[in-house]
This record gives C-alpha cells, sequence and structure tokens, in this order.
C-alpha cells in the first residue's frame, strides 16, 4: 500500500512529508524530517523524552500517530531558539547544570516552555506535577525544578 | 501481515460504518495513550484504526437543556480542565480525569478512551459511575444510551456491541448542595494506577444528605456502583456512624485480586478508609453549593 502524505506546520513552517499509516509521530520527526532532537525513550508515553506541542497543546510524540498531523501545527525543540539565540529555559539549563546526559533535556525544555506559557509563576509543586511525565535518571530533578522556577521569575521580570 | 488502513471520518455516520466494516480488526482511536501503547507491545494489530476526532460531537463539551453537561467521548482531559464551568459542576469527575497519566498524556487521553479500555483501575470511571453519567453509543442499528456502570464487562471487554462507538457522556443537571469528589491510593505522588479509587457523588440539605452515589475502582473484575454505600448515607449528616456503615458497604463490596499493586485484604481495607476521606471531600464541596 502506498504510503500517506501528510501536510502539516512544524515550528511554523509548512512541511510535507510520507509516513506509514503505523509511523508515530516521533517516527516521522527523527526520520524522514530529520528533526532528531525529540528523543525516544520508552515509546509507551511514560519518559517525555519525546515531547512536543500539538496545537500549543503538550504531548507524547511517540504517542501519537503520524498521520494524525495532517492539517495542525507541531513544535518541536528544533524551533525553541531563535537561530543562535537560545531560549532563557535553554540558557539557564546550561547555566544551572539541570541537565547531565542530555537524553530527557529537549522534552523537559518542551514540557517546561509548555508550562510557562499557560502559568507564568508557577510553584516549586506545580512544576514538578507538571514534570511527572518527564523522567531524568542523571539530575535528581531539583537543578531542572530550580532552573524552571528562575526563568519564570527572569522572564516575569523581563516582561515588566 | 495484513496492512493497516487509517480513517479519519468527518461523521458519525461514517465511523460507525468503517468500523463495523472492519469487525474484530478494527480499532478506535481518540487520544491513542492506550492503543498505540498496545499496539507497540505486540497486544493489539489492527487492521483499520477509525481516528473519531474530527467528528465534532465527539470533542465537543456542551451544556444540556435542563442544565447538565455533554461531553465528547474524545475530549481530553487538559481541555476538560480548561473548561470554565464544568470543574465547577464536577470538580470529582474533572479531579479523577484529570489523574489519569501526565500533562503529556493529560493532553490527548479522554474519558470515553478510559471507559473503552476497560481496566478496573481506570480513574475516570468510578466518578462517572458516581456522577451517573449516561453513555450515548451509536452503532449500526442507531443510537442508545446506557448507564456508565454497564459498559464495562470485565478487564478489557465492554458490553459495547460489534460496530458500536461511544460517543458521548451526559451529566444529569446539579441540585443546590451537590457535589463529588473522586480519591485513589497509589504508593507514589503521581503517575501511578490505582490501588483502590472511589468516586462519591451527593446532594446535601440543611446538612443531611438527600441523595449519593458511590463508585469503586480496582477492587473487582469491572467497575462497581455501591448502593448500600450510597445507602448508609444517604439520610444521614455524615456522622461517623453513617461513614462507617458507608465505608463497612464498600469493603463488603469489594472482589479484589492479589497483585503487585496491592493485596485482597489491604484492597478491601482501604477501600473503605478511601470512601469515608472522599465522601468528606464531597461533602465539605457541597456545602459551599
Amino acid at each position: 500500500m502506498a504510503k500517506l502524505h501528510v501536510s502539516t506546520t512544524i515550528n511554523g513552517e509548512p512541511v510535507e512529508f510520507l509516513c506509514e499509516p503505523s509511523d508515530t509521530m516521533l517516527d516521522a520527526l527523527r526520520g524522514p524530517l530529520g528533526l532528531t532532537g525529540s528523543k525516544e525513550g520508552c515509546a509507551s508515553g511514560d519518559c517525555g523524552a519525546c515531547s512536543i506541542t500539538l496545537d500549543d497543546r503538550l504531548v507524547c510524540s511517540c504517542l501519537m500517530l503520524a498521520v494524525e498531523a495532517e492539517g495542525h501545527a507541531l513544535q518541536t525543540i528544533e524551533g525553541m531558539a531563535h537561530g543562535d539565540k537560545l531560549h532563557p529555559l535553554q540558557q539557564k539549563f546550561l547555566e544551572m547544570a539541570a541537565l547531565q546526559c542530555g537524553i530527557c533535556t529537549s522534552g523537559m525544555l518542551v514540557a517546561s516552555d509548555a508550562l510557562l506559557r499557560k502559568n507564568s509563576k508557577p510553584s516549586e509543586e506545580e512544576v514538578r506535577f507538571w514534570l511527572a511525565g518527564n523522567l531524568c535518571r542523571c539530575t535528581g530533578y531539583d537543578k531542572i525544578v530550580r532552573a524552571v522556577m528562575e526563568t519564570a521569575d527572569e522572564m516575569r521580570e523581563a516582561a515588566q | 501481515m495484513t496492512e493497516l488502513r487509517y480513517l479519519a471520518p468527518a461523521t458519525l455516520d461514517e465511523a460507525v460504518k468503517a468500523f463495523a466494516s472492519a469487525g474484530s480488526a478494527g480499532r478506535i482511536l481518540a487520544g491513542g495513550t492506550d492503543l498505540l501503547v498496545q499496539m507497540r507491545s505486540g497486544a493489539v494489530k489492527p487492521g483499520v484504526i477509525v481516528d473519531i476526532k474530527k467528528i465534532t460531537e465527539m470533542t465537543a463539551i456542551e451544556p444540556t437543556a435542563d442544565g447538565g453537561f455533554r461531553i465528547g467521548a474524545a475530549v481530553p482531559g487538559a481541555v476538560l480542565a480548561e473548561h470554565p464551568h464544568f470543574g465547577k459542576a464536577w470538580p470529582g469527575l474533572l479531579e479523577a480525569i484529570n489523574l489519569i497519566g501526565s500533562t503529556q498524556v493529560q493532553g490527548r487521553a479522554s474519558a470515553g478512551g478510559n471507559l473503552c479500555n476497560g481496566s478496573p483501575a481506570g480513574d475516570s470511571v468510578p466518578a462517572l459511575v458516581a456522577a451517573g453519567a449516561i453513555a450515548t453509543l451509536q452503532g449500526p442499528n442507531g443510537r442508545r444510551e446506557m448507564k456508565v456502570e454497564d459498559v464495562p464487562a470485565g478487564p478489557g471487554r465492554t458490553n459495547l456491541l460489534p460496530g458500536e462507538i461511544l460517543v458521548s457522556f451526559t451529566l444529569p443537571p446539579r441540585p443546590k448542595g451537590s457535589s463529588d469528589a473522586y480519591l485513589r491510593m497509589i504508593p507514589r505522588t503521581e503517575m501511578d494506577i490505582a490501588v483502590v479509587g472511589v468516586g462519591v457523588n451527593l446532594t446535601l440539605k440543611d446538612g443531611v444528605c438527600t441523595a449519593a452515589r458511590v463508585g469503586l475502582g480496582a477492587v473487582a473484575p469491572t467497575v462497581l456502583l455501591v448502593e448500600a454505600a450510597a445507602k448508609a448515607l444517604i439520610g444521614s449528616k455524615l456522622d461517623d456512624a453513617a461513614l462507617k456503615a458507608a465505608a463497612s458497604a464498600c469493603s463488603a463490596a469489594c472482589r479484589p485480586i492479589d497483585d503487585k499493586r496491592g493485596t485482597i485484604v489491604y484492597r478491601t481495607r482501604v477501600a473503605g478508609v478511601l470512601l469515608k476521606r472522599t465522601a468528606l471531600i464531597a461533602a465539605r464541596r457541597a456545602a459551599g453549593n
């Protein structure tokens, strides 16, 4: 059977690709689309390393069929920085060493960005619950949570 | 190997037709948070996937004429959480739905999928049962309604007929002094499967419970409506004696299994403890309504 043709928008750019009906969005991103920033950790929706947004809503790209992207708008980690200018979350993760091996990092960043867009002043508890679906086996989470909260503080100050 | 076909019909009639003609090879795709995991593990190998999210009725949240709500079966938990009125009327049902999985899973997973997945431990189901939610089904022979507690048939099985699709849930209007709550026992703080789950929905008038429904999950092959527990609450001021009687009724209704999450003895006991706590939360909320 012929592959399916999908027209979608990724990081603001119109994109077309071909996929099998059973391909996940993560398969398509990492395969034909060459966007390998989203990682495959568990492939069952538990680890969050493949986090993207679908019409501004945080989802696991491993739990979405590639063909479901038709007509929707996706954001991946590749769309987070503006050229060489890192997003404040990316900058803060570097400054505060909120990553070690890096496998979870793109998912952490995409998920944290989705949180700060919804809630510019999250409590520590809110950050921890929001990121409960993003697993990290290196940092022990504290550095990540602190980096997200400091970024939120700085982004609020910058917005004033 | 058979080829997988993906269909995303815009109408329910087309979806029913496609799903019915696919027979046992057909699978409904709502949020996909169970289906894609099952496909990946090889537990299911669908020949046809019918994506129902392009059908307006299945993704809508609407008030009903009598003051209740109609929730499309494919509405994701995160969307329901953002509705301006739903969580005020049904805080317990909302918290139950929002307990399913992570933020990412909430972006996709629906109460309809949670019910049709047929897990005895699905978090939304005891709260739907307590709410008195009615499921609307559509199949090759037309539309019918079924009480939510009648939908599960056993672990992984439902009483939907071949070709039938769960379309929506209808929630009744809220009399003054009504509210609900859901609690589940898990050994950690989030991202886990219920060892026991209890949903309580009640109405208070001058401090006296005038109506109650209790849904109990993860302690039997299907989620249970525990009428004896509701009876123990109705007519009382939710005093210790009434709560104790309702808790005993919940424990008596349990027919659990021993597994890695909990033993029979533990689940049976926790069902009673959770009933008391859940009823008091629902009562506190109801007192403010």
